[in-house]
């Protein structure tokens, strides 16, 4: 099968491209990438066009922070519905978190994983293991079998490692086994019992609070670790001012941590809590404007590497609840791009460095031969009109859940085709 | 004259006029109680459903008693607690009761936030009767009639707010309602029982009781939360009062026409001394009396409003 992608504007960062480029794809790799027309009469037998007119083509972007609920939450997601929600998202890549039940602690978890993504899933699906056993955070994960059954990273997200002791040992193994270690970065005897950010919103709602320094204190703590033990961390979710500074620090001491923001610390603030809509309850909570703000300077100054969603599915039942009993997180694959294209129009970052952060960037630090349309390469690819305007709507998601605080807000940009290997696997179609 | 909402949620969506309609109403009302007969026919085949997750004894019996004296149906249901932890079925509680046509649905609960998310699935008009720590209009409401009643105004009055700032519904309720009436307020209390950024909402903090009520006309004092010493938000009760308990020996500065309040339940000789709490600076009895008074009014006012709207 062979398909040319023509009159695009072709953004590749890992390449050095941000242009009109004509793009083909044979036998699910890159084939060819030139001017604008040159490829008409390459490609043998005739190849399927798509017209890429007014639209960006890119590489296929990756989501290292995803929750699939698979296995022991399928009623939330499921790999299956998980990978199309990202393919609708123009994802091609993601990675998920080990927060299921099981756990992901072992190999045969990580090869259950394996084998549904290989079933049902239509993009690619990396894994991430647990540091900790149960993700009780006491025992370290059999850390060098889950590497041998093909986790790309460990994490026990939606919980931190909190014991000095455990997270210096795993910094120190892992090191060994060359895989970085994804910290969720919360000193749970700081935010027990809390449910959205500590400050003024809080006071006024009666709801308890999570500090940022809860934040804070174990990102200093991580990098404080770090120095010795020269392990590879990356801050998952980053939300603070204060975090946002340690990880500038800490880069500027030629440390190895990286960090990752999501959508929704960038563009809501706790102000978005008023009316106590569950949609709006997420781990890290919803920061000021002050911390929107560092966030905003650190994606300027490139202290913030990649954008991740923390796609967190939630179904009805456990949001449709009072504010405190609510489930952490949304919903995040479907509504990053339009999100992050608001950075772009917004002028804090260009085109080519929101693509970098979403493609190459990820594909650097997790070691994944993706996110690049270089000549050999895995055909996937993501287009893109950026200035299709439209109205989000929960409803028309392809996640099996629906909780997302976007629902009704105007958005620009519209991911038309997503291809995996080659293989168109979602286009737009009213 | 109906009011700007159709459900009671929190003081802060009220406004100046609102509150007024609301207290004179309530001044009104207040004759019926005191009558031999103690019941009109105003609300008469309406029905009020008291929905009560929480346990209370006297914000429930008010209500019923302010339904009663307007002749409506009341009926009392007590949540159990342990659904109120886990938030499980609240809306179906909800929407089950609504299935069998109330008007007002009075609903107390320990999550913050609840009544909102209720009033999203109703169709009848909801009373918070108290959710978490975030608001409890009808008590601000009542404490400001029976500050209105002594002092004749409210404009201009300043407030001393005294103990557990931080987990009282009832501090948040005056204190929006009192910004709206153009009071002053100072909250009184350890840091440990400020919540964070509290002068946002206009209040100023302080952490001396002598000082903090030398200059007021009132003074409301807050329950302590018996529950929350081995939080460690003081070292002990013995601390605690010898620093934030009313007594007379703190009192010695103050105005001489200074009025005390209290929301109850009272812990006796912990946030307040005995005699104080008895002396005749204390309104914590007229309180009670002006809640029927208060929620009577409510209940009209609702009503009333929407027997315009179907009209």
């Amino acid at each position: 099968m062979t398909i040319l992608i023509k009159n695009g504007r072709l953004v590749d960062p890992a390449n050095g491209i941000d242009g009109p480029h004509d793009v083909l794809i044979d036998k699910g790799k890159i084939a060819a990438v030139d001017k604008p027309g040159s490829l008409d009469n390459r490609g043998g037998s005739r190849p399927q066009i798509i017209d890429a007119a007014g639209c960006v083509v890119a590489p296929g972007f990756l989501d290292m922070h995803v929750h699939f609920r698979e296995p022991g939450f399928e009623y939330k997601e499921t790999i299956e519905s998980g990978c199309q929600s990202a393919a609708a998202g123009g994802f091609t890549s993601v990675a998920v978190m080990p927060n299921t039940d099981p756990v992901n602690d072992n190999r045969s978890i990580t090869d259950f994983i394996h084998t549904r993504a290989r079933e049902k899933g239509i993009v690619n699906v990396y894994v991430i293991g647990a540091i900790t056993q149960g993700l009780k955070g006491e025992r370290l994960s059999d850390m060098a079998d889950l590497k041998e059954a093909g986790v790309i990273a460990y994490s026990d997200d939606g919980r931190p490692v909190m014991s000095n002791q455990i997270m210096r040992r795993a910094l120190e193994y892992s090191r060994m086994l060359g895989l970085p270690l994804i910290q969720h970065s919360e000193v749970l005897d700081l935010t027990c019992g809390g449910c959205m950010n500590e400050g003024r919103v809080a006071t006024e709602l009666g709801l308890k609070g999570m500090p940022t320094e809860a934040e804070d204190i174990m990102v200093y703590r991580d990098i404080a670790l770090l120095k010795k033990t020269r392990g590879r961390l990356h801050v998952a979710h980053i939300s603070s001012a204060g975090s946002v500074d340690l990880v500038r620090q800490a880069k500027a001491h030629g440390l190895p941590v990286t960090c990752e923001v999501t959508p929704h610390h960038f563009t809501l603030t706790e102000d978005a809590v008023r009316g106590f809509d569950s949609n709006t309850k997420m781990s890290p909570p919803l920061r000021t404007q002050r911390d929107v703000e560092h966030i905003l300077e650190g994606l300027r100054d490139g202290t913030i590497d990649i954008i991740a969603t923390d796609h967190a599915p939630h179904d009805v039942a456990d949001k449709q609840v009072e504010f405190g009993a609510a489930c952490f997180g949304i919903v995040g694959l479907e509504t990053a791009l339009p999100l992050t294209l608001g950075l772009v129009r917004e002028g804090v970052i260009p085109l080519s460095k929101a693509v970098e952060m979403l493609t190459s960037r990820p594909a650097e630090i997790f070691d994944l031969k993706k996110g690049s349309l270089g000549v050999g390469q895995d055909a996937d690819v993501v287009i893109f009109n950026p200035d299709t305007e439209y109205v989000i709507d929960v409803s028309n998601f392809k996640s099996k859940s629906k909780n997302s605080p976007y629902n009704g807000w105007k958005v620009r940009g519209r991911v038309t085709h997503t291809l995996v290997s080659g293989k168109l696997v979602y286009s737009y179609s009213n | 004259m109906p009011l700007s909402c159709r459900h009671i949620l929190g003081t802060r969506e009220l406004t100046r006029k609102d509150i007024e309609t609301i207290l004179d109403t309530a001044d009104s009302f207040k004759e019926i109680s005191t009558r031999q007969i103690k019941k009109v026919p105003t609300l008469r085949g309406r029905t009020i459903i008291n929905l009560f997750f929480e346990p209370s004894t006297r914000t429930r019996t008010s209500f019923e008693i302010a339904g009663k004296r307007l002749s409506a149906d009341v009926i009392n249901i007590s949540g159990s607690t342990s659904s109120t932890v886990k938030g499980e079925n609240l809306i179906d509680t909800a929407r089950n009761l609504e299935a069998m046509c109330p008007d007002i649905i009075v609903i107390r609960h320990s999550a913050s936030g609840a009544p909102w998310l209720i009033s999203r699935f109703v169709k009848s008009s909801i009373i918070n009767a108290g959710d978490g720590a975030h608001e409890h209009p009808t008590q601000a409401l009542l404490d400001l009639l029976t500050i209105r009643e002594q002092k004749g105004k409210l404009e201009g009055l300043s407030v001393a707010i005294v103990g557990d700032i931080a987990h009282s519904r009832v501090a948040r309720s005056n204190i929006h309602a009192m910004k709206t009436m153009g009071m002053k307020i100072r909250v009184v209390a350890p840091p440990t029982l400020i919540p964070l950024e509290i002068e946002e909402l206009g209040v100023e903090v302080c952490h001396d009781l002598e000082k903090g009520i030398r200059d007021v006309d009132v003074v409301m004092m807050l329950r302590i939360q018996m529950e929350r010493q081995d939080q460690c938000y003081f070292p002990n009760l013995r601390e605690y009062s010898n620093l934030f308990c009313l007594t007379n020996e703190k009192l010695k500065n103050s105005k001489k026409d200074l009025i005390i309040i209290h929301p109850g339940p009272v812990n006796r000789g912990i946030e307040i001394a005995l005699d104080v709490m008895n002396g005749p600076r204390s309104l914590i009895l007229d309180q009670v009396t002006n809640g029927v008074a208060v929620r009577m009014a409510l209940m009209y006012l609702i009503l009333g409003a929407s027997d315009d709207n179907s009209n």
